[in-house]
């Protein structure tokens, strides 16, 4: 810092940086984008890159006395399996609000934690519900129902 | 050079018969609190205490001033901490044996519902002080200037508070903490509800990516259970714990409790049975070394009518502490922390509820996901955070309901809080709202326009008017503040008592009839 005899600086005024200051700031830089950086590495493992969960694709046997338009909800499983004259179809059971599980009701389907409504085909009839109930992809392979959870269709879709 | 009759063996002897008295003077080195001096190192002297202040403003030791809300909130804690490491000797965090612990910790282990209870309570009282307390510091106008980071750091506390019961709802894994957790979870997820309207939720998938990182899986289950404890246990009491020595330490810094510019003269009379120790007003201008700029808090405040804070202070917390305690015992004996059957990812309970704290909460979540979960609570948070930095004004401050329309304004708030919450409810209830009405209309309206907007818009409308009719913004930040006060109230209310099974409404649990 070199002032000129009779000139008078204010404390506030700025003087070109001294390379010692800059240093400081240049390693101060680094070690914050350093800090950052490896704050977003850290970030990474609560990322999980494998969820743990039964496999989303099962085989249904539906009982040959499922009357037509009854869910028939297989073991374990978030899912409404039916079956009528046009064929079989799959709705998840999992509300589109906030996931609860929706129990069938004559009027289709009704959700206990903040009342949604649907009707049988998942079409949303009340509450807050932002989406109607997805259906899900159904094969078939001789009597056998396989469903794939992870797979929606458009509904309306029975094989 | 030693004395002639000295004796080692008899010094060694002197020494261990003096072992507790030099002990505790290496302890305490100023003695026993018992002349100002001595009062004042026993503070300053203790890494503890000295986060107070030597000498307290007789102001700031009024009842009426505090309450004492902070203190019973930091002694909740400090009971919920004890209680909880003695929890965590048998609690195991795995599905299922999570429940079978809690039912050990119930039944067999030796005063462990007492524990749990105590735990369960004093975690409420929790709540409810911090809410309090806030409320406290906002109708005081404590927030303003220089404590406008220390409301900041309150903001934090209260946000970090509700997350500690949060995450220690699930750890019972019972049906009551498996559904509310699933909701908890669903709503972090609900800013899918606006990326799905627009469309780009395969590109930017926030709702999904905060799910993902709360559960560690697609839905609640083992990996879950491990976050919410890790949290619970360690993550936010670390952060808790840090930000409370922070706002201490920040009441001392910015000049003990806000109070009003005439609060000497008014404990005149109780300051006359003390010795005064300023009769000058302050005249330094700066802080410990010369060289730091910047006024200290008592630049131009006179002289104070302050008396040393110990004991007065510390024996009025002592005081507040054992009362807190003595409360949450009580309630403890009173009853027990609930424990519904094992949690079945299958079958939600009907109705789930979250904790009472979150029921009001629910009730808007119950019109629009997103909104109710996290447009509006946002809102309020950051609206809550800024109030210091856009209420600069200076009048009333230290005054209970001080500035502009005063109590005045706050009771006409409360009408209009209480009022407009209950009609919307009422509306929305008898008549449904716009997805009944029109089934196809586009989901983004509803989220924008539903009972928690709806209500949030009014509130607002009035708080401008509030504004407008007193010239000044704490006259909007009362009326505001006191509406979703009131409006809090309301839905916690209808939230608790008045739904039931799929949400609908009772106006009494004993219609909600077998299920």
């Amino acid at each position: 810092m070199t002032t000129h005899p009779g000139e008078k600086k204010s404390r506030f005024d700025p003087d070109p940086m001294p390379r010692r200051d800059f240093l400081g700031l240049a390693a101060l830089g680094s070690m914050m984008a350093a800090f950052l950086l490896s704050i977003f590495g850290m970030l990474k493992l609560p990322k999980a890159a494998v969820s743990a969960s039964p496999a989303k694709k099962f085989n249904v046997s539906i009982p040959d006395t499922l009357p037509e338009g009854e869910a028939f909800i297989p073991p374990g499983r978030n899912v409404a399996v039916f079956r009528d004259a046009e064929g079989v179809f799959a709705i998840s059971t999992v509300c589109t609000h906030l996931g609860c599980i929706v129990k069938a009701s004559p009027a289709g389907f009704d959700c206990p934690c903040h009342g949604s409504g649907f009707t049988k085909d998942g079409t949303v009839r009340k509450g807050p519900a932002p989406k109607p109930l997805p259906w899900l992809k159904v094969s078939l392979s001789g009597s056998t129902v396989t469903v794939d959870e992870e797979k929606t269709v458009k509904a309306g879709t029975k094989v | 050079m030693q004395a002639e009759n000295y004796s080692a063996l008899h010094e060694f002897w002197t020494n261990l018969r003096a072992i507790p008295s030099h002990v505790y003077r290496a302890m305490f080195r100023g003695g026993p609190p018992k002349t100002d001096r001595t009062r004042s190192s026993f503070i300053f002297g203790n890494v503890f205490l000295h986060l107070h202040s030597v000498r307290t403003h007789l102001w700031s030791l009024r009842w009426s001033t505090t309450m004492g809300l902070g203190i019973v909130t930091t002694a909740a804690f400090l009971i919920t901490l004890v209680t909880g490491i003695l929890l965590m000797f048998y609690y195991k965090p795995y599905p299922d044996i999570a429940y079978q612990s809690i039912k050990d910790i119930h039944f067999i282990v030796p005063t462990g519902r007492f524990m749990r209870n105590i735990h369960r309570w004093a975690a409420n009282v929790m709540v409810v002080a911090v809410i309090l307390h806030m409320a406290r510091a906002f109708y005081t106008a404590s927030y303003r200037k220089p404590r406008e980071f220390n409301w900041f750091i309150g903001w934090g506390l209260l946000v970090t508070t509700l997350g500690l019961s949060f995450t220690g709802y699930l750890l019972p894994w019972d049906q009551l903490a498996y559904w509310a957790i699933t909701i908890g979870a669903n709503i972090a997820q609900s800013p899918r509800e606006i990326t799905d309207a627009m469309g780009i939720t395969q590109w930017m998938d926030i709702g999904g990516l905060q799910r993902e990182i709360l559960l560690g899986s697609d839905k609640v289950g083992e990996e879950a259970l491990i976050r919410f404890y890790l949290l619970h246990v360690m993550i936010l009491p670390l952060t808790l714990a840090m930000l409370m020595a922070v706002h201490f330490w920040r009441i001392r810094k910015d000049g003990g409790l806000a109070k009003p510019k005439d609060a000497d003269e008014r404990v005149a009379e109780e300051a006359k049975e003390f010795y005064p120790v300023f009769t000058d007003s302050p005249a330094k201008t700066y802080h410990l070394a010369a060289v730091v700029k910047g006024k200290t808090s008592a630049v131009d405040s006179g002289p104070e009518h302050t008396v040393p804070s110990m004991p007065h202070l510390f024996y009025a917390e002592l005081g507040v502490l054992m009362l807190t305690t003595l409360i949450c015992i009580g309630l403890a004996f009173i009853s027990d922390a609930p424990l519904k059957e094992l949690a079945n990812p299958l079958v939600p309970e009907n109705p789930a509820k979250a904790p009472w704290y979150f029921l009001g909460l629910q009730e808007i979540v119950s019109f629009s996901a997103f909104m109710g979960g996290i447009g509006i609570p946002m809102l309020c948070v950051i609206g809550l955070g800024l109030i210091p930095f856009l209420d600069r004004e200076k009048e009333g401050t230290g005054e209970w309901f001080g500035g502009p329309g005063g109590w005045k304004l706050v009771k006409w708030s409360m009408v209009v809080g209480f009022a407009s919450s209950i009609l919307v409810e009422a509306f929305a209830i008898k008549f449904g709202w716009l997805r009944e009405w029109f089934p196809d209309i586009p989901q983004l309206i509803i989220t924008f326009v539903n009972p928690g907007t709806v209500l949030t818009a009014i509130y607002a409308a009035f708080s401008i008017w509030a504004v407008r009719k007193y010239n000044s913004t704490r006259a909007g930040a009362l009326a505001l503040f006191t509406c979703f006060l009131c409006g809090f109230i309301v839905l916690t209310v209808i939230g608790t008592y008045f739904r039931g099974p799929n949400w609908d409404f009772f106006w009494s649990p004993s219609d909600w009839g077998g299920h």
